[in-house]
C-alpha cells in the first residue's frame, strides 16, 4: 500500500499558506491581491496542463486554446446571452472547453512525442485564427469586454477594484481550493494511478489491460475543463477577451509555469504559476526587455534546476533530514 | 485438450518470414518451452498471440473462440497475459503500485476517478499477497526502477500473474540474471504457476532451465516449428542437435 505523507506534515505547511491566502486581501493591498489572484487562476490551468505532462507523460503546446475558449465563452454569454452570473460563467466555460478538447484530444491522443506537441498547437492556432479574423463575432484584436459578474447571485458593487480584491478573490480562492482537491483526488485514484502507468510504460500499460487512448483522451479533456475554468475566472478579473490568450506564446507561458514550479510534483505547477506571475509582472515593471529576463530565468532553470522549484525544495528537505 | 492454437500463422517483416506457417499448441496445464536461436521467431509468435503485432495471415484460437482480429485488451480478457524479454516495469512507481495496477485494471476499477486508490483494501491486500508469493513484500514501498534486476524480473512475471490469467507467456524470464539467480527465480515462478494452475509457455535459451521446468518443448527454426515433444524426445531428437548446435541440449542440470 503505498504510503501517504503523514497528515501532519502536510498540515505544517496546508495551514499557514491557508491563514496566508485567507488573510492577504487584509494584509498586502489591492495590486497584490490582483497578482495573487492571476497566480491562483493560472495556477489553476497549470493545475491542469500538468495531469498530461506530469502525470501522462504528454506534452501539449496547446493549452492555450482550452483557456481562451473557457475566457471567451465568458465574453459570448456577456455580449450574446446577456448573462451576468459566474456560476453560469463557469459552467458553460467548463462545458465549452470539454467539447472543444474532446474534439481536439480525438485528433492528438492518437499520438506522442513531438507530433502531439506539434498537433495541439497547431489545433490551437486554429481558434486563434478565428478569433482574430471572425471579428464581428469576436472583437478582432479589440476583444470583447467582460464586466464584473455576480458571485452567488449577488450584483457586484460600484466600486470594481474593492469587488476584485475582496469578493472575487475569496470566491477565486474558494474555487481554486476545490480544483485542488479534485486534482488531488484524480491523480491519488486508480485513473491517476493508470495515467502514470501510461507515461511511465505505454506498452506494459496496455498489457494490463489498461484502453491507452481512451485513458489519454480522458485525460485531455479533463485537463481542458481545468484550462477552460481557469480561463472563465480570468476573464472578468482581466475585463477583456482578446486574442492574445489563444495565441501559442500563451501556451508557452503556460508549460514555462510548469517547469518552473517543477512538474514531477503536485503543487509544483501551482508554486510555478504564481512564480511566473510574480515575475512577469515585475519584469514588466522594471524593463521593456522582460522577454529577455524570462528567457534567462528559463535556460537557467533548464540547465540548473530541472526539476524546478519544488524539485530545489525536495533537495534541501532531503538534505537536512539526512542524518549527519 | 487444447487451451491456445495457432493456425497456418504467418507474419512477415519486409522480405523476411518470421513466423512461417505456424501450427502451434498450448494444452491445458501444461508447462511448455519454447526454443530455438536468436530469429527464430520465438518472440514474435509470442507478440502475434498476445497482440502486439498483428499477423498477415493464419488463425489464433484460444478457448475455442477466435482471438485472431482482437485487440491486446480482448485478449487480456480473455485470459492471456505475458512477460516481456525486456523488464517492462513502471519505474516510478512502487512495487505495490505495479502489482496494484494490475488488479485495478483486472477488475475494471481503472477508470474510477473520484476515488482514492490507498482506500481500496482489497486491491492491497491481494497486492501485498502477490509481492509476498513472489518474495518481494519487503519491497513494497520501493520504486520499481529502484530494485535489483532479479528482483525486477520477478516483479515482471507479478504483475502479468496478477491479472490471474489462464495463458502466462514468460518471455525469457532470466535472461541478464546471475547463473546462481536463475534457478531461485524460477523455482518461485514454476511454483506459482503451478500452485495457480495457469497454463504456461516459457521463452527460454537456458537449455538447463527448459529440460528443468517444462513438460513439453517446442523447437522453432527460421519461423518454423522445428520439432514438438517431451524433454526426452527433444534431447533425443538428433536434428534439434544438429540446429541448435553448440547449444547444451543435454538437459543435464547445472544446478
Amino acid at each position: 500500500m503505498p504510503k501517504n505523507r503523514p497528515l501532519l506534515m502536510v498540515l505544517a505547511w496546508l495551514i499557514p499558506v491557508a491563514i496566508a491566502l485567507l488573510a492577504a486581501p487584509y494584509v498586502v493591498g489591492p495590486f497584490h491581491t490582483l497578482t495573487l489572484m492571476y497566480g491562483l487562476v493560472f495556477g489553476i490551468g497549470v493545475l491542469g496542463f500538468n495531469l498530461l505532462l506530469g502525470y501522462t507523460g504528454l506534452l501539449s503546446f496547446g493549452h492555450s486554446a482550452y483557456f481562451g475558449a473557457g475566457a471567451y465563452t465568458v465574453a459570448f454569454m456577456v455580449k450574446y446571452f446577456k448573462i451576468a452570473s459566474m456560476e453560469l460563467f463557469l459552467a458553460g466555460s467548463v462545458l465549452v472547453s470539454v467539447v472543444i478538447s474532446l474534439v481536439f484530444g480525438i485528433v492528438c491522443v492518437r499520438y506522442t512525442r513531438i507530433f502531439f506537441g506539434i498537433l495541439t498547437l497547431a489545433l490551437s492556432q486554429v481558434l486563434w485564427s478565428l478569433a482574430f479574423k471572425f471579428f464581428w463575432v469576436t472583437g478582432g484584436t479589440d476583444g470583447l469586454r467582460v464586466p464584473t459578474p455576480s458571485l452567488l447571485g449577488m450584483s457586484p458593487g460600484t466600486d470594481k477594484m474593492e469587488f476584485l480584491a475582496f469578493q472575487y478573490y475569496y470566491y477565486v480562492l474558494a474555487v481554486f481550493a476545490v480544483c485542488v482537491a479534485v486534482m488531488w483526488v484524480i491523480v491519488h485514484s486508480p485513473f491517476g494511478k493508470a495515467l502514470q502507468a501510461i507515461r511511465d510504460n505505454e506498452t506494459r500499460a496496455e498489457f494490463i489491460g489498461i484502453r491507452i487512448r481512451r485513458f489519454r483522451l480522458i485525460a485531455f479533456v479533463v485537463s481542458g475543463a481545468f484550462a477552460g475554468l481557469a480561463g472563465a475566472l480570468w476573464a472578468p478579473l482581466n475585463g477583456l477577451a482578446t486574442p492574445d490568450i489563444l495565441v501559442w506564446t500563451f501556451s508557452g507561458e503556460i508549460v514555462f509555469m510548469a517547469v518552473l514550479g517543477g512538474f514531477h510534483n503536485f503543487i509544483g505547477p501551482i508554486v510555478g504559476a504564481m512564480a511566473f506571475t510574480y515575475l512577469k509582472t515585475y519584469a514588466v515593471g522594471l524593463t521593456v526587455y522582460w522577454q529577455l529576463a524570462l528567457g534567462t530565468v528559463l535556460v537557467v532553470l533548464v540547465l540548473a534546476l530541472p526539476k524546478g522549484i519544488m524539485g530545489l525544495v525536495e533537495l534541501i528537505v532531503a538534505r537536512l533530514r539526512r542524518p549527519r | 485438450m487444447s487451451l491456445l492454437s495457432t493456425q497456418a500463422l504467418v507474419k512477415s517483416f519486409g522480405d523476411n518470414r518470421a513466423v512461417n506457417n505456424v501450427d502451434f499448441v498450448v494444452r491445458q496445464g501444461e508447462v511448455l518451452a519454447l526454443i530455438g536461436s536468436n530469429g527464430a521467431g520465438k518472440t514474435t509468435l509470442v507478440n502475434l498471440v498476445s497482440g502486439l503485432y498483428r499477423a498477415d495471415s493464419g488463425r489464433i484460437v484460444f478457448e475455442e473462440k477466435d482471438v485472431t482480429s482482437a485487440s491486446s485488451y480482448g485478449r487480456i480478457q480473455a485470459g492471456i497475459a505475458r512477460s516481456f524479454q525486456l523488464v517492462n516495469l513502471f519505474d516510478q512507481l512502487t512495487c505495490a503500485d505495479n502489482v496494484a495496477l494490475s488488479i485495478f485494471a483486472r477488475e475494471g476499477k481503472t477508470l474510477k476517478l473520484a476515488a482514492l486508490a490507498s482506500r481500496d483494501r482489497a486491491v492491497w491486500e491481494e497486492a501485498q499477497g502477490v509481492l509476498r508469493q513472489f518474495g518481494l513484500d519487503s519491497k513494497a514501498s520501493i520504486l520499481a526502477g529502484a530494485i535489483s534486476h532479479g528482483e525486477r524480473k520477478l516483479l515482471d512475471v507479478a504483475v502479468a500473474y496478477a491479472l490471474k490469467p489462464k495463458l502466462l507467456f514468460l518471455d525469457e524470464p532470466t535472461s541478464g540474471v546471475s547463473t546462481r539467480e536463475k534457478a531461485p527465480i524460477m523455482d518461485i515462478v514454476s511454483a506459482i504457476v503451478r500452485a495457480g494452475g495457469i497454463t504456461v509457455v516459457i521463452i527460454e535459451h537456458d537449455m538447463d532451465i527448459v529440460f528443468r521446468y517444462s513438460e513439453r518443448i517446442v523447437v522453432m527454426h527460421q519461423g518454423s516449428i522445428l520439432a514438438d515433444g517431451s524433454p526426452d524426445d527433444i534431447r533425443r531428437n538428433d536434428e534439434v542437435t544438429t540446429t541448435l548446435i553448440g547449444t547444451h541440449v543435454t538437459g543435464e542440470s547445472a544446478y
